[in-house]
């Protein structure tokens, strides 16, 4: 019987089987991978403490269990647990490994405080005293939150006028500068016109001064309440209110508050912007760069694929030349897009950037502003990259409407742009969506063309903002793949970074996911509605 | 009634044409026609643009360089010892017999400055020092006078002004050196060294070297005499060349004999002696390039030959002959090496001139000047040339001559590179120094583009290939539809989350438990016909439960169970063959294992190409004709046997198009192989080693490379080659397809 399984080749259909049960195995769990790890970095881990024995005395390690490895080492198998134990400002770094067999014991405390900080990472430690406006208050919690709350308020305000009013005035003095710069260019820069421009200067630089003022009285308010704090091995730290962004004790909370504390963390991870070199915070400023540079793109992509669609299908005469031009179109998806970063750094950013800069705006010289990577170029070179997938996508809807249609819109006297406009186009409309679905999913994941043309790992100003014109092409930008490639590879504490790179391709492949299953909901509508159409 | 009603109708068709609507709709279409014929075209002029801007980049490093005669004039100096033109290329320097020192307007010969040195007498030798213009001249005295010509840059007026002047940064009294007078000079000055060597009588060779300080008042700099040294040749030497540190001292006689010393704990000791030329073929000029490390020797014959030091087995290092440099078949007269880069400009007693390039091999102009060559000097910025001939002819030239440095040997041919030990394929394009040699082979990185591809297609494949085949062929309707749009969700997902998740969770992962990652290679297989097998002979109650087609979703467990229990067996294995360590055992077992290395990049961009392949053979394979199969079934064949001897067949243009795609975008991946990888251009072809490819290349050195440079077009010759290998391969595959089209339409 089995001589008869081999002969028919049955075993080869199984190792088929096989093969096709591998690539789904491999993407539902890579899927799960990311989906547990990108979630849980929110969730609040309990402290542990560690009384662990090195040589002859035993010292006492704080911290969460990170990781647990496995491994042999001449014979001997031992495993090794690595502790976030947080406090880099004391221990230099946010890690340790403990040998298991080295642990005498293991407890939870309750009392154990994690402070998350502006600089130095976590804090875990025990709270002895609050300082609210003078007072003391030893070791109560409530206190504690009471100073932060407040703190983040000011923060908030200090964030307001730093980055709102006084970005603005910046803002106006480099337009002042830049008219200056014209006006003498021009050979018109008059004593009038001098005195206009530093008579407007100075104003700017009064309210300078003025936000500079409260900015101070800010910083000093911020600094008014303090905190200390003891670490397990009797160490203590005083943090100012201002440096605290979170405080919580994980090994009180019950389900409830830690799944608050998990929203809220998730809350903080899409609307914030990123602290500490990216590894900790948000990723807002990377969603929004995304977001808009996608945007942009699909402006450019959609009207440019839809056009050379109709060209060739409706207007060009069909012959070798059409089919040559369809062939090179279809092939230009499968160039790699680092060939079209190249391009698009070499040709729009130097060569049109440059020459923009040099026609209409000498004054900016020598310091580029168009002719420098930026979210124009970005989106421009991207729209390049998926145009062959919108035409290509826009070409089938258009040959999958019937002949029937446009004669009998011809036939009733209507002229072809006219049976083009009324008919055809809307009839191929969903197609068209598809193409631009799958055109901005392809872009949202595209980093390799993106590092040359205008991302940067943390961009000061987001490329929208309230300073006339309110949106600046120019302006780099973040953006969410790129993100996980910088912070995941170029960031000095990858260890720590880590979670937060998995919640970043959490969030890009949710994206990404979800836009591919749109185009293939619309592309399958779209099929069904022809086939009673052909019938 | 129907003439009336004919009637109404024309009257307001007449109407209609007579109000002008017919003849706008006629104009908004014709509008409409040229508008979208010319969008259309546009945009397909704008995507053909590509390929011709990355070409129109990366042309001129293929140019020969050009010269143009600028200015013929009479010399006023009547014998040059020394011409230089200084960075601008604006003044010539020249130092005449009796230490005069002349500055003039290069394109006229005006007089600009002169100075006189302060002993005022015939010179015996002349040194040029450095590069910054500090120099040295010998006296019948056997005495030394130092002193550097310098340009003060001012801007009067928004426009650059260069105001020569002579300094004597070590003081203006002449250095007393040699008893007898010196007939042949040579030196190096470096940041805190001097080095002397000059030639007195009975073919001495005396050496002294000095510390350089700042001297006690802080101004001006002082010389402390370190060492001084005496050599004795066995042979009149024609040219003396030293090398700073001091490290290396040359002796070159007519005859081509050459003695090399090492300079060793204090002392001149002789390393090697050489004949240099063959046999009535003698040596007629001879000079260092830029870096000092390679000797260009010029002979009788008209050719110029590049040596430099290569080490041998030990610590020994020979002087080698490394290339040849032909320009004409009589004298080299003059070898001017280029000041910032590996190029020297050479001429013949026939006043032959020519411009080479070292690394290149390239002879990228030559010339005749039509007379004989007094002197020669180019500026550091390698565009201006002055030419000075023997009877006081001068001739100033404006050089182009962008990108020697690239040539197709040395892109593509192995180059022997100052320092070598043999003629190697290397990348390395940028160093720290100047008077680095910039390597700009493109083979390390073709070679790892294609291995990556190689790896990556060697684990795509087989499952692409297997895996679209039964889903087109054996698998459920039911269960197909649900994996179709999985596939699709794999194609979609960014390679840049693949990268990261290869390079920081895969890499560790496989260096920990390799065994049983390749235990999983070749047991998952076996498994997987084992509970075939199993299946087949199971109890007919249970095998209905499941109907036919469903066989990939009963493999889920198994292959899930399988990995678990090859990496549970894995690591006793990997602890009884392979001391609990096996990344550990390859290294000392001379195999090098990176934590990043082919096998995860192998992996996680099979991962990319997977759907690629598969959607492209599984729509092949499904649209192969019913009637086709069907036919074969009917005349008894099995499953299997319809399917390798008539769908396969039929299907097979379409397999092989899907392969080319899959090699396409395996080949131009660029996020999975910067983060999987090490990105060492090593050519290599383990698997467990990294790689760097045209592709990461591109995206890790284009964001610094100057715009126009070589480096910069070179970078874009990378992405035009990538850019020709896919579209090649997409083409070949796109052509392929519709061939199977046409041909599936006649069934």
């Amino acid at each position: 019987m089995s001589k008869k399984f081999f002969n028919s080749g049955q075993h080869w259909v199984w190792l088929n089987a096989g093969a096709i049960s591998i690539s789904i195995i491999m993407v539902v769990g890579l899927l799960l991978l990311i989906a547990v790890r990108g979630l849980s970095h929110f969730w609040p881990a309990e402290v542990k403490t560690f009384d662990v024995v090195q040589g002859e005395e035993v010292i006492q390690v704080m911290g969460e269990i990170h990781n647990t490895e496995d491994d042999i080492q001449n014979g001997v198998e031992r495993q090794q647990y690595l502790i976030k134990t947080g406090n880099r400002d004391v221990y230099g770094l946010d890690f340790k490994w403990l040998d298991v067999k080295n642990i005498e014991d293991t407890k939870v405390n309750d009392d154990v405080i994690v402070v998350e900080r502006r600089e130095w990472g976590n804090l875990y430690g025990f709270l002895s005293s609050v300082t609210k406006d003078g007072t003391i208050y030893r070791e109560d919690p409530q206190a504690l939150q009471d100073i932060i709350e407040r703190a983040l308020d000011i923060h908030g305000e200090i964030r307001d006028i730093e980055t709102g009013d006084i970005g603005a005035i910046n803002y106006a003095m480099e337009q002042l500068r830049l008219e200056q710069r014209v006006l003498e260019l021009d050979g018109e820069l008059t004593d009038e016109a001098q005195a206009e421009l530093d008579k407007r200067r100075a104003e700017l630089q009064e309210a300078f001064l003025s936000y500079q003022e409260q900015l101070q009285i800010l910083y000093t308010d911020i600094k008014r309440d303090t905190a200390e704090f003891t670490l397990i091995g009797g160490e203590k730290i005083t943090l100012t209110a201002g440096n605290i962004v979170r405080a919580f004790q994980p090994n009180q909370m019950g389900f409830w508050a830690k799944l608050g504390h998990y929203f809220s963390k998730i809350g903080e991870f899409i609307f914030d912007e990123p602290r500490e070199a990216n590894t900790e915070g948000g990723v807002f400023p990377a969603i929004f760069g995304t977001v808009l540079m996608v945007l942009l793109m699909s402006v450019v992509v959609t009207p440019l694929g839809v056009v050379a669609a109709v060209y060739m299908r409706e207007y060009a005469k069909q012959g070798p030349l059409t089919r040559t031009i369809r062939i090179a179109v279809n092939n230009l998806a499968g160039v790699p897009s680092i060939v079209y970063g190249v391009f698009g750094l070499g040709f729009f950013v130097y060569f049109l950037g440059g020459s923009i800069d040099e026609l209409f705006y000498p004054e900016v010289s020598p310091s580029p502003m168009f002719g420098t990577p930026g979210l124009i170029w970005a989106s421009l070179t991207l729209a390049l990259l998926t145009l062959p997938v919108v035409i290509v996508s826009t070409e089938e809807g258009l040959a999958r409407i019937p002949k029937s249609i446009r004669e009998g819109s011809l036939a009733l006297g209507a002229t072809k742009f006219e049976t083009l406009r009324k008919t055809v186009l809307p009839m191929a409309s969903p197609a068209m969506m598809t193409g631009l679905i799958l055109a901005v999913a392809r872009a949202a994941g595209e980093v390799a063309p993106l590092m040359l043309v205008g991302v940067v790992k943390l961009a000061p100003t987001l490329p929208l903002d309230g300073n006339a014109p309110f949106l600046h092409l120019e302006r780099k930008f973040m953006h969410l793949g790129f993100h996980i490639y910088d912070v995941g590879f170029q960031s000095p504490n990858v260890e720590a970074a880590r979670p937060l790179v998995y919640a970043t391709a959490l969030l890009l492949v949710l994206i990404i996911i979800l836009l591919n299953i749109a185009a293939i909901k619309i592309r399958n509508n779209l099929r069904e509605k022809y086939k009673s159409l052909e019938q | 009634m129907s003439t009336s009603i004919k009637d109404t109708t024309r009257k307001l068709l007449d109407q209609q044409t007579q109000s002008g609507k017919h003849k706008r709709r006629k104009i908004n279409d014709l509008l409409a026609r040229y508008g979208i014929a010319f969008g259309g075209m546009s945009v397909i002029v704008a995507v053909v643009l590509i390929c011709f801007y990355l070409l129109w980049v990366v042309l001129p490093i293929f140019k020969p360089a050009s010269v143009e005669l600028e200015k013929d004039y009479s010399w006023s100096q009547q014998q040059l010892l020394h011409l230089e033109v200084e960075e601008y290329g604006e003044i010539a320097f020249g130092v005449g017999p009796s230490g005069d020192l002349r500055f003039t307007d290069v394109d006229n010969n005006d007089e600009i400055a002169a100075f006189e040195l302060p002993q005022q007498q015939n010179t015996t030798a002349i040194a040029q020092l450095d590069l910054k213009g500090m120099m040295a001249v010998a006296y019948a005295d056997g005495s030394i006078q130092l002193f550097k010509h310098d340009y003060a840059i001012s801007y009067p007026n928004n426009k650059r002004k260069l105001t020569p002047q002579v300094l004597y940064p070590f003081g203006e009294d002449a250095l007393s050196f040699a008893q007898s007078e010196v007939t042949l000079l040579n030196g190096k000055l470096w940041e805190d060294g001097l080095l002397l060597a000059g030639l007195t009588e009975n073919n001495q060779v005396i050496t002294k070297q000095f510390y350089v300080e700042l001297s006690f008042l802080g101004e001006g700099l002082e010389l402390d005499e370190a060492n001084s040294g005496m050599i004795q040749l066995g042979f009149e030497p024609k040219y003396l060349l030293a090398t700073q540190g001091p490290d290396w001292l040359y002796a070159i006689g007519k005859q081509g004999q050459m003695s090399a010393y090492r300079f060793e704990s204090g002392e001149w000791a002789l390393q090697e002696t050489k004949q240099l030329t063959e046999s009535g073929v003698e040596v007629t000029q001879a000079n260092f390039l830029l870096g000092q490390v390679s000797l260009m020797i010029g002979d009788s014959s008209g050719v110029v030959s590049q040596w430099f030091q290569v080490q041998q087995d030990g610590d020994e290092s020979t002087l080698t002959k490394i290339r040849d440099f032909k320009l004409a078949d009589s004298d080299i007269t003059h070898i001017v090496p280029e000041v910032r880069r590996k190029g020297f400009i050479a001429s013949d007693s026939k006043g032959q001139v020519g411009v080479f390039y070292t690394t290149s091999e390239r002879l990228l102009e030559d010339f005749s000047f039509g007379q004989p060559v007094q002197a020669l000097a180019i500026n550091s910025r390698s565009n201006k040339l002055l030419v000075v001939g023997e009877n006081n002819q001068a001739s100033t030239f404006f050089v182009e001559n962008e990108h020697p440095e690239i040539s197709w040997s040395s892109l593509w041919n192995e180059v022997f590179y100052e320092g070598y030990k043999e003629p190697t394929f290397t990348w390395q394009s940028s160093a720290s120094t100047n008077d680095y040699e910039p390597k700009f082979s493109l083979v390390p990185l073709s070679f790892g583009t294609l291995k990556a591809a190689f790896y990556a297609m060697l684990f795509a494949v087989p499952l692409a290939i297997f895996g679209a085949i039964f889903t087109a062929y054996f698998m459920a309707p039911k269960m197909r539809s649900m994996v179709k749009p999985t596939v699709e969700i794999m194609e979609a997902l960014p390679t840049v989350i693949l990268g990261f998740l290869a390079g920081l969770w895969l890499a560790p992962i496989i260096e920990e438990t390799l065994v049983g990652f390749l235990l999983t290679i070749i047991l998952l297989p076996v498994f997987t016909v084992l509970f075939g097998l199993a299946w087949n002979k199971a109890p007919d109650v249970i095998k209905h439960k499941v109907p036919d087609g469903w066989q990939a979703a009963l493999l889920l467990p198994v292959i899930v169970l399988g990995t678990v229990f090859a990496f549970w067996v894995g690591e006793p294995v990997e602890a009884w063959l392979f001391n609990g360590d096996m990344p550990r055992w390859l290294d000392d077992h001379g195999m090098n294992y990176d934590q990043r290395n082919s096998l995860v990049v192998g992996l996680a961009m099979g991962f990319a190409v997977i759907p690629t392949i598969f959607s492209i053979t599984e729509d092949a394979i499904f649209s192969v004709p019913k009637h086709l199969t069907n036919g074969s079934l009917a005349l008894g064949a099995s499953q299997w046997q319809t399917l390798t001897r008539v769908v396969l067949p039929t299907a097979s243009p379409g397999i092989f198009s899907a392969l080319m795609i899959g090699l396409g975008r395996a080949v131009g991946e660029t996020m999975i192989v910067l983060m999987a990888t090490g990105n060492t251009p090593v050519m290599d072809m383990n698997i467990f080693e990294g790689m760097r490819t045209l592709s990461a290349n591109i995206a890790v050195e284009m964001p610094e490379s100057e715009v126009g440079s070589s480096h910069y077009r070179v970078l874009f010759l990378a992405a035009f080659v990538l850019f020709l290998f896919t579209f090649a391969f997409n083409t070949i595959a796109e052509v392929v397809r519709q061939r199977l089209r046409n041909k599936y339409g006649s069934l």
